[in-house]
């Protein structure tokens, strides 16, 4: 184990600080990502309503323009929607649901995929073709159209949201996973470990799966925010999030409606958010893909 | 290649036995269609005949037999909705949604390839960096919310282009074609536009890192070796080689749009396949939903053969087997 | 009177080389990758460079054709060809140079040549740029070259793809690509290394005899001193960016005076005499980023002193063209 000491210095004197530090794009994407990530822990304590508590709506407060324009409510920064919602608040919840929804599938794939494709990586066979043949089939179809399928098989929710965007995503990692476990297994050191007698899941966990880690890592920062647009996309089709719960696309299609009739910000704030949290989590995933691709230096 | 192609042939029989099997499994989970098509005060009487007329009342494994044996003769079934076929339904569509999907594909196609090389060639100049963050921008853009603030700026503000529909057509061998009038053109700008955004973005990036990597290889430097102007050398010997592995992602590219340009359709009421297929789902009008994917795996192993055939074209390593 | 001197001083040299610096900026600090190399080239010469991998030779030779990638860049000097300043040429100017007049040849057969495009092609797109040859009379041009390297049926070879060649062939195309234009000055670097040994004496032949009855200049670069021996009239060898030993041929073999060239020499196993254990040259090359004051072979040198720690010797005379920078060279028989 090494101890922490020399990892923090080891970390300090990397070459991956000393670009990050030199590349501004990486740096915003970080602070965007922080940003977020502190909004969706503790901005639901510091806002001033609950909006999916339909007690605490009014539905006199409804259609408020946002207050640079006239006849809006200093109560409500970005105004509010047909329901008397605050906009503020209602993104707020909204963001807290793109980054639960984001991180949790992410999750989801990660252990999955990664296991998966190392299994099938290091055993060959019969396993690795049904696994390799399924991933190839899902790889050739629209993401969002197997996720779609799963969603109106079993109805819309939180969690069925988070299940079939599971279903969709695990695949990226499979086949990576895979192809990197079938190159360290010939190498010396798995050879090694073999020869001295360690049981398969100590070879397999132990000694490839640190390995294959850094293209999951970077399949994983980019994914988080697909995810993100994904459930957005969904729930603006309305097979998503239902309407009860918070949801940045569900938002964006409440606003798309009374688009017509001039009420714009309920559209344009929260897809302006949902971009704003994506661009975060792309920049940082791209700054780690260029560091972690050796190739392209 | 006969060989190859009678592989090919088989595989995709063999794909599309395992989609057929899987989307009717999970299509049957759906709501009952009778409930949801006859009105709430259908009596049970009523709701027993409405199912028997769809083919409902028997068991899942007689309607799968039947199901299958229907597919061989390539019928999959009227839709409960419009009492036609279900295939005649998407195919009278496909060319609403053909004509975006193309005009996007060549939109994004003639932008980004010269930006992916420059951007490529040149990977720390401030131009480079700020296409690079722009497409990084459209790409994390949520589609569905692109289309609207188009249509708040170009449809509510301006007044300049329509917002929804297709406008006049014009009938060509069957296929009602909107980009033969004016009317029909203004229609097609704005789904077209949101539709070659992202598109744009992705292809941008492909190119880059083609370019990024072909560029390193010992050919290019051999090639300024031998006095190669710049421009011929991204050109004529880097781009060859960069767009390449690209091939495989533009089919797919192309596909998925296809397939899935239900958000574009659904914001600007364009009546493509794309709508068809959300309009169906909303009232579990299932032939068409199984129809419809059916036809989209189908399109995937159309694509995947084309993209092979393309590659044998422009890399004179592979030789199809 | 100097103005004479001048201009006989310009046609006795093809090339001639002067305090090249040639450094890559990279985060870690500043690679001196070559760092004042001074050499010359006569017409119809061949100058064998020699040093281990990382030592600068190669990046000598993309120098001159001015084909350093960043982070590279070449600080300073002056590298003088046909009379006139290539570092003064402009990025057009310097195109028509490359692949006409100077032409290089590459290590990797395998990598070297683009995959998607013909030999023919390949070879046609020199003669295009530099000869003006076109259609019928290109493509016969190509033929004759293929055939002058010793590629059997050229008229059907020429259709090929780089994958249809195995390395040894591929690397002919690539030298029947450098002598397309009947350059007066080819860069070869390494053109043997990545072929089978039973391949690379035939080709060298081959190259030598081509380099000679077209009466072209070459730079041989190779980390292989025994190859160069037999071919070159004079040889440099470099060590971490620098020349430590010059002179001709003969001289550099039969009485080496740098303790690196020597060591260089003993590596080399001897076909007559007593069988021996071959010498090895113990020790690293040391770290780019921090290079040692004095002298750069000291930490591995058998002679090391006080002085060769803290000072860097000067290239000295140490016979009629014969230089060496060694504070003990000469001082000492080995």
């Amino acid at each position: 184990m090494m101890d922490n000491k020399s990892l923090i210095s080891k970390i300090i004197k990397s070459e991956g600080l000393y670009n990050f530090k030199r590349n501004p794009f990486a740096i915003a994407g970080a602070l965007i990502i922080l940003v977020f990530l502190f909004t969706a822990i503790f901005g639901p304590h510091m806002v001033s309503q609950n909006p999916y508590d339909l007690a605490q709506l009014d539905l006199n407060d409804s259609y408020k323009p946002p207050i640079w324009q006239e006849g809006s409510d200093p109560r409500f920064i970005l105004g509010t929607d047909d329901q008397g919602r605050d906009m503020v608040s209602a993104i707020v919840y909204g963001v807290r649901m793109s980054v639960t929804i984001g991180f949790c599938v992410t999750i989801i794939c990660m252990i999955a995929g990664t296991t998966l494709g190392l299994i099938s990586g290091y055993k060959g066979g019969r396993l690795d073709s049904f696994i390799m043949g399924l991933v190839n089939v899902q790889l050739s179809f629209p993401s969002l159209l197997i996720a779609m399928l799963v969603l109106i098989a079993f109805g819309r929710g939180v969690w069925k949201i988070i299940l079939a965007l599971a279903f969709s995503g695990w695949v990226t990692y499979a086949r990576t996973v895979r192809g990197t476990t079938m190159s360290e297994k010939s190498k010396e050191y798995v050879e090694a470990a073999k020869v001295i007698g360690f049981p398969e899941r100590v070879i397999l966990f132990k000694h490839i799966l640190p390995n294959v880690m850094t293209p999951v890592i970077v399949i994983a920062t980019l994914q988080i925010g697909t995810v993100i647009l994904s459930e957005a996309t969904l729930s603006f089709l309305g097979i998503g999030i239902p309407i009860t719960e918070p949801s940045l696309g569900l938002l964006v299609a409440q606003g798309y409606i009374v688009l017509f009739s001039g009420l714009w910000w309920v559209s344009v704030f929260p897809g302006l958010v949902l971009m704003l949290l994506v661009v975060g989590m792309n920049l940082l995933g791209d700054f780690l893909r260029d560091e972690f691709n050796p190739r392209l230096k | 290649m006969l060989f190859y192609v009678i592989k090919r042939f088989i595989q995709m029989i063999i794909v599309i036995a395992i989609v057929a099997t899987i989307v009717f499994i999970f299509v049957n989970m759906l709501g009952d269609p009778a409930v949801l098509l006859l009105p709430p005060e259908a009596s049970p009487e009523e709701l027993a005949k409405a199912r028997a007329a769809m083919g409902l009342d028997s068991s899942p494994w007689e309607q799968y037999k039947l199901f299958v044996v229907n597919v061989i003769h390539g019928d999959l079934g009227n839709s409960f909705v419009f009492r036609e076929p279900a295939m005649k339904l998407i195919f009278e569509r496909m060319p609403a949604t053909l004509e975006i999907v193309v005009l996007a594909m060549f939109i994004a196609a003639l932008i980004a390839i010269p930006l992916g090389v420059y951007v490529g060639a040149h990977p720390n100049t401030f131009a480079s960096r700020s296409i690079l963050s722009l497409s990084l921008l459209c790409i994390s853009m949520p589609t569905f919310w692109f289309g609207i603030v188009l249509i708040l700026v170009f449809s509510v503000q301006l007044g300049w282009l329509p917002s929804s529909g297709r406008g006049d057509v014009v009938i060509v061998w069957g296929m009602r074609l909107s980009f033969l009038t004016w009317d029909g053109i203004k229609h097609l700008i704005l789904p077209a536009i949101t539709l070659a955004v992202q598109q744009l973005a992705t292809q941008l990036r492909l190119t880059r890192a083609g370019m990024m990597e072909v560029l390193r290889q010992d050919y290019i430097k051999f090639a300024k070796a031998k006095g190669v102007s710049p421009h011929d050398v991204l050109y004529g010997h880097a781009l060859k080689n960069a767009l390449i592995p690209v091939i495989t992602v533009y089919g797919l590219e192309f596909g998925g749009l296809v397939v899935f340009a239900t958000i574009t359709e659904t914001i600007f009421a364009w009546p493509g396949m794309g709508k068809l297929l959300i309009d169906s789902i909303n009232i579990s009008d299932r032939p068409v939903i199984i129809a419809y994917l059916m036809l989209a795996s189908m399109l995937f192993v159309v694509i995947n053969f084309i993209v092979d055939i393309l590659y044998t074209v422009v890399d004179p390593r592979i030789d199809l087997r | 009177m100097t103005n004479i001197r001048e201009v006989r001083k310009e046609s006795e040299f093809l090339l001639d080389v002067r305090e090249l610096k040639t450094y890559f900026h990279t985060f870690k600090g500043v690679v001196k990758a070559v760092d004042g190399v001074s050499f010359s080239l006569k017409r119809g010469d061949i100058l064998g460079v020699v040093g281990e991998s990382g030592c600068g030779k190669s990046v000598t030779g993309f120098s001159v054709l001015r084909l350093i990638d960043s982070p590279g860049r070449i600080e300073g000097g002056e590298i003088i060809f046909e009379g006139d300043s290539l570092l003064k040429k402009s990025e057009r100017e310097m195109e028509k140079i490359r692949g006409n007049k100077i032409s290089m040849i590459f290590q990797d057969p395998m990598t070297s040549l683009n995959p998607v495009y013909t030999i023919k092609k390949q070879i046609c797109e020199t003669l295009e740029l530099h000869g003006g040859l076109r259609g019928k009379e290109a493509h016969n041009r190509a033929v004759e070259l293929l055939r002058l390297v010793g590629i059997p049926s050229p008229e059907s070879r020429v259709n090929y793809y780089p994958h249809q060649f195995s390395g040894g062939m591929r690397q002919r195309v690539i030298i029947a690509i450098s002598l397309a234009t009947s350059p007066s000055l080819i860069i070869a670097d390494e053109p043997t290394t990545a072929l089978d040994v039973t391949v690379q004496a035939q080709l060298m032949k081959r190259l030598y005899q081509l380099v000679k009855s077209n009466n072209s200049s070459m730079i041989l670069i190779t980390h292989d001193l025994s190859l160069v021996s037999g071919v070159s009239d004079n040889i440099i060898v470099m060590y971490c960016g620098r020349v430590i030993e010059k002179g001709s041929s003969e001289s550099v073999i039969s009485m080496p005076a740098h303790p690196y060239t020597v060591g260089l020499l003993e590596s080399i196993p001897k076909m007559t005499g007593e069988r021996k254990m071959l010498h090895q040259i113990s020790g690293m090359v040391p770290n780019p980023f921090e290079m040692p004051p004095g002298c750069s072979f000291y930490p591995r040198c058998e002679l090391g002193q006080k002085i060769c720690e803290a000072e860097y010797p000067r290239l000295r005379e140490i016979e009629e063209g014969h230089y060496v920078s060694c504070h003990f060279a000469g001082r000492r028989n080995f």
